[in-house]
């Protein structure tokens, strides 16, 4: 490839977006933290396994919220698809192949991300948000009534799922091949969602959540972006529901509903949405907020995470990242005369 | 006479009882300065709306060179080279000036679908959209946030944006808005300074800058063409005096 020569392109600001893709020092940290805690912690593992299935459905989540700004209630509907995917195909088809069961659990996924938001992107702000919420609804109403596939509300449990590669079992008491499986799929998703937040698409996705009349005002295919947007995320989410319910060897009507919906959004704005990093910290911090108040006061410790967010939503709407590179700033700018 | 290179052949638009634009017959010329004056809410910023797709008209059509573009999309109308700013800004508040301008290049020049390689990678698209800020004098602030810069470097990087689409016509609402005075003359040299093939059609009401700009000017008033010729003929027009420079003069 020839490059253009350097004349405006050695200005810094040309500089700092040819190279803002560029891998940060600090960004293998996560990953030497999630090994180490392999290592450290092997008898929590199915609380890392979870932790870690928690980060990629944020992460899908801050694919449209953060970067191109679909308000969402209803991510738990792509979840539960997953999920549900799963576990039929475990149940009913006989096809317990981890990998590509999780294949079809993107593409189920995938194809009522693509379908709903053919429909629902059409709209915008309250609206949406509520067409999202009753999106989810509805499948988890489906899911309630169809009880001879789906179990009902007890859902279905005891899947029997393959061993990873025909070698690795899933031992419910022992979660190491869980833990490293999903370990692997949330860093594989990471790449993919951190190449495409850095692409160009990505940017106009940026550039519709500032402002979508601008965009179309530049030419661009704004509804056909978002919907593109959203079936990716939609993908993403049905794979963190599937690999939860291999993970888990079962699903239930739980992988469906708002609890887990919401409980995801709050954890990408406690962590910082549109940041890629958000949906780590938040999950970090919400599950080992949630684990220490419950045993500090176990009757009503969402009392205390409810306080937390209302402090976050009113003093700090970037999250705790936001906060981090506030300070980050403040102190890089201090030693300037 | 050239052939138009924009066209509104009877263009209507009501809402409700309310007719924005009646039965208004326009063109625009290739290389244009044209102004588009008119009291307030003589439908000016309808009949741009009309232009760039964002309202459908009730009856009549929208021509480019030509070719009926009536029914086609905005995001489309960009493409075949309609380029518009707005009254208030409208930009990307959250990004930097370069990446403003960016959006607007990696659109026309087709990079922006791509998924799988770096933004910063099209060094095609950073460096034209460098030059088009170098254009308008604001390499200095490629780097600042939209939000930390003044309002009139604000309304430079609205029609650094417009400009990055290579348009062939360009619509300014008001591109002076809001600047104050002091700063005013970085506008009215950045207009000096447009690309001379672009036909430019600027809405205004601040009478100096039309008639230093314009070479042409069409009067609208209650969604009605009122008047139009040259600056000297407009401003020497008894009845545009009456309903709008008068007016102008007192307010």
């Amino acid at each position: 490839m020839s490059l253009p020569p350097l004349g405006l392109a050695g200005h810094p600001a040309a500089l700092a977006l040819a190279g803002r893709h560029r891998p940060r020092l600090w960004e293998p940290i996560p990953w030497i933290l999630a090994i180490a805690l392999y290592f450290a912690f092997p008898k929590h593992l199915g609380f890392g396994t979870e932790l870690l299935v928690t980060i990629l459905f944020a992460l899908s989540l801050d694919l449209v919220l953060g970067y191109a700004g679909i308000v969402t209630l209803g991510h738990a509907a792509f979840f539960g698809a997953g999920a549900y995917a799963v576990g039929m195909l475990a149940k009913h088809g006989g096809w317990n192949e981890p990998i590509t069961g999780l294949v079809v659990a993107t593409v189920v996924a995938a194809a009522i991300g693509l379908a709903s938001g053919l429909v629902l992107l059409r709209t915008r702000g309250l609206t949406l948000l509520m067409l999202t919420l009753s999106t989810m609804a509805l499948l988890e109403e489906v899911a309630n009534l169809a009880h001879e596939y789906t179990g009902g509300f007890d859902g279905l449990d005891s899947l029997p799922i393959a061993p990873l590669f025909g070698v690795f079992e899933f031992d419910p008491l022992y979660p190491t091949t869980q833990y490293l499986y999903v370990l692997a799929v949330l860093f594989l998703c990471f790449l993919f969602v951190r190449t495409l937040v850095y692409s160009p698409f990505g940017q106009s996705l940026t550039g519709i959540r500032e402002n979508m009349l601008r965009m179309r005002a530049v030419g661009a295919p704004v509804r056909a972006r978002l919907v593109i947007c959203y079936t990716l995320s939609a993908a993403i989410a049905g794979i963190a529901g599937g690999i939860w319910a291999q993970a888990n060897a079962y699903v239930n009507l739980g992988t469906l509903g708002l609890d887990r919906a919401a409980t995801v959004l709050i954890i990408l704005v406690l962590g910082g949405y549109g940041r890629l990093y958000g949906a780590f910290v938040g999950a970090v911090a919400y599950m080992a907020l949630s684990h220490f108040l419950s045993k500090v006061y176990p009757t009503a410790w969402q009392l205390g995470l409810g306080l937390l967010l209302v402090v976050i939503a009113l003093f700090a709407k970037n999250g705790i990242l936001g906060i981090a590179e506030n300070l980050w700033r403040r102190r890089r700018a201090a030693p300037a005369p | 006479m050239s052939a138009p290179l924009l066209e509104t052949r009877r263009l209507c638009r009501t809402f409700g009882a309310l007719a924005a634009a009646r039965e208004i017959d326009f063109r625009l010329d290739p290389s244009a300065r044209h102004a588009l004056i008119g009291p307030n809410g003589a439908g000016k910023t309808t009949f741009v709306n009309l232009l760039t797709g964002l309202i459908q008209p009730t009856s009549g059509a929208v021509l480019l060179k030509g070719r009926d573009i009536t029914r086609v999309a905005p995001a489309a109308r960009v493409k075949l080279g309609i380029a518009r700013t707005f009254q208030i800004n409208r930009l990307f508040r959250g990004l930097s000036v370069l990446e403003n301008v960016y959006l607007a290049v990696a659109e026309r020049v087709g990079a922006a679908p791509s998924m799988l390689r770096p933004a910063g990678r099209r060094r095609d698209v950073v460096e034209e959209s460098m030059q088009v800020l170098e254009t308008l004098k604001l390499t200095e602030n490629a780097r600042h946030r939209i939000s930390e810069l003044p309002y009139g470097r604000q309304r430079l990087v609205e029609l650094a944006i417009a400009l990055a689409l290579k348009p062939e016509v360009l619509l300014l609402d008001e591109p002076a808005a809001g600047v104050p005075s002091a700063e005013s003359h970085i506008i009215l040299d950045a207009l000096d300074g447009l690309p001379e093939h672009i036909g430019v059609l600027i809405i205004d009401h601040d009478m100096d800058l039309v008639f230093r700009f314009a070479s042409q000017i069409t009067v609208l008033v209650n969604g009605a063409v009122f008047a139009t010729g040259h600056p000297q003929e407009i401003g020497a027009d008894p009845e545009v005096r009456a309903v709008y420079l008068g007016q102008a003069a007192r307010g």
